[in-house]
């Protein structure tokens, strides 16, 4: 497993307060994870603050499972 | 005519967690000031507060696992976690679930704060300046508005009746109380979890206090002494945190679920000193009226009340709330004991009309009424029982809260044992 996907996970782990074994790579965070909008917002700001990098608002909503994160992550990189 | 009980209690306090815990340490005359350990107030004119204790839950700490997922808890301003752990706490103690559509729709919630998310307002403004927008949390504004304690409340049990919140500076807590009590009154709810949060123990909310010469500022070296109402040596308030809750229900209602009813909200009085926008008129003329007002709602006259939890802030104002009380109850003045527990809890703003209000139903319940510690040297002669530094054991059957705030406004609620 990548680096990018173990902070990744940390962060959806603690910010959704679910199980590690849970976040998988199809893993949707609003339909398996229980977030809401807002929290999807916080999410994706903790990303860019985690790894430095700006996700503009039409490629945020693109990002729906634990997966699509990590690969936008590693591209934006 | 719908009649109005009290049928469950909540409390967080800078004394303890819960109602039991709190009221103990009340009726003993122990203080929750301290130095102020959420920040460095090293530098501010007032270093010392009445925090909640936070902790594991033993001991009387607060421990906010208790009351919401860790997760949740960030995106929340304290004053909203406080108010969720004393309505759930106020919940529970009434036993009521509703188990139905209608019934959660004849269910209601109306707490309020006197200032709200300030400690999240000063956060956020930081972290504009340090980190610019994009890092302002989607959580900030619906963690820091006033009526989102109703609102999580609402979405937690399902209790789908009117939803409403007070902002009535340090009278916040009494008013929704009173406000709640009339939506039940008037047909438009069953059962209301009423009460006030309040959580400005934060840097511009004790500079900003200052700034306005309403703190206390003498007693670093010995908090404990500083809340000391009607005493010569008072020299403002202490600033307390914390929420009260209660839930009201319709009499029949009550009875016929054989709930416990700890009290019924006999009346309600309102107004305004349209004077000042933070000193109280000298002539006590507001506060006077509104006791006036909650008595004639009431049915009852003024040397029917037992007690008094006073709005008694530890500031000039005390003597004048004293002053009303003298001039309302005439000869019967000798015959009340008003009491400050604000000596104890210091003054929880927009929180202190509802916990003060439980704590006047608790002097019901077990006859017996807290103290006012710290009056060692009283300012005035008076007629009146203070209860200086020694809980009064002694016939309680009706009590009388009075609130006042910043703006001018007053509430006073009479509450009694329900016949």
């Amino acid at each position: 497993m990548s680096d990018v996907a173990d902070r990744v996970r940390k962060i959806v782990v603690e910010h959704l307060g679910v199980e590690e074994e849970k976040v998988t790579e199809n893993a949707s965070f609003i339909d398996d994870l229980g977030a809401d909008s807002l929290d999807t917002v916080e999410l994706v700001m903790a990303f860019e603050e985690e790894f430095g990098i700006e996700i503009p608002d039409d490629a945020a909503e693109t990002i729906q499972t634990f997966g699509d994160a990590v690969k936008f992550i590693s591209e934006a990189q | 005519m719908r009649r109005v009980v009290v049928t469950g209690l909540g409390l967080v306090t800078p004394l303890a967690d819960g109602v039991e815990e709190t009221w103990k340490r009340l009726l003993a005359g122990q203080s929750g000031a301290g130095t102020i350990t959420q920040f460095d107030a090293s530098q501010l004119a007032t270093d010392y507060a009445c925090e909640v204790k936070r902790g594991d839950g033993s001991d009387g700490t607060f421990n906010p696992d208790k009351y919401m997922e860790p997760k949740d808890q960030r995106k929340v301003d304290d004053f909203i976690l406080f108010g969720i752990a004393a309505a759930q706490q106020a919940v529970e103690d009434s036993g009521w679930v509703p188990q139905t559509e209608k019934d959660r729709a004849r269910t209601g919630v109306l707490i309020g704060s006197g200032i709200g998310g300030l400690k999240s307002i000063e956060q956020t403004t930081l972290l504009i300046k340090e980190k610019g927008p994009r890092r302002v949390s989607p959580f900030f504004i619906p963690g820091a508005l006033i009526n989102l304690i109703s609102g999580q409340v609402s979405i937690r049990y399902g209790f789908k009746g009117p939803n409403h919140s007070v902002v009535t500076a340090c009278s916040t807590g009494a008013h929704a109380l009173g406000d709640a009590a009339r939506l039940i009154k008037y047909g438009n709810a069953d059962v209301m979890v009423a009460g006030g949060a309040e959580a400005a123990v934060c840097e511009i909310g004790i500079a900003g206090f200052n700034a306005c010469k309403a703190l206390s500022t003498k007693h670093k070296a010995e908090p404990q002494k500083a809340s000391r109402p009607y005493d010569a040596d008072r020299d403002g308030f202490v600033m307390g945190e914390g929420a009260g809750i209660v839930v009201l229900e319709e009499l029949e209602h009550a009875k016929a679920r054989g709930a416990k009813i700890y009290a019924e909200v006999l009346g309600y009085g309102l107004s305004g000193d349209a004077y000042h926008i933070t000193a109280p008129n000298e002539d006590g003329d507001g506060a006077e009226r509104a006791m006036r007002m909650a008595l004639s709602d009431a049915g009852l006259a003024p040397a029917d009340i037992d007690y008094i939890n006073a709005h008694g802030t530890s500031t000039m104002a005390d003597v004048i709330e004293l002053g009303a009380v003298e001039r309302l109850m005439g000869n019967a003045a000798s015959k009340v004991t008003m009491s400050s527990t604000k000596s104890m809890t210091g003054h929880l703003l927009g929180a202190a009309g509802a916990i003060e209000s439980i704590f006047a139903i608790l002097a019901l319940r077990d006859q017996v009424c807290p103290p006012t510690i710290n009056l060692d040297t009283p300012a005035v002669d008076t007629m009146v029982d203070l209860a200086p530094n020694q809980a009064r054991h002694r016939e309680v059957k009706v009590v009388v809260n009075n609130s006042f705030g910043f703006g001018g406004t007053n509430a006073s609620l009479v509450l009694g044992l329900a016949s």
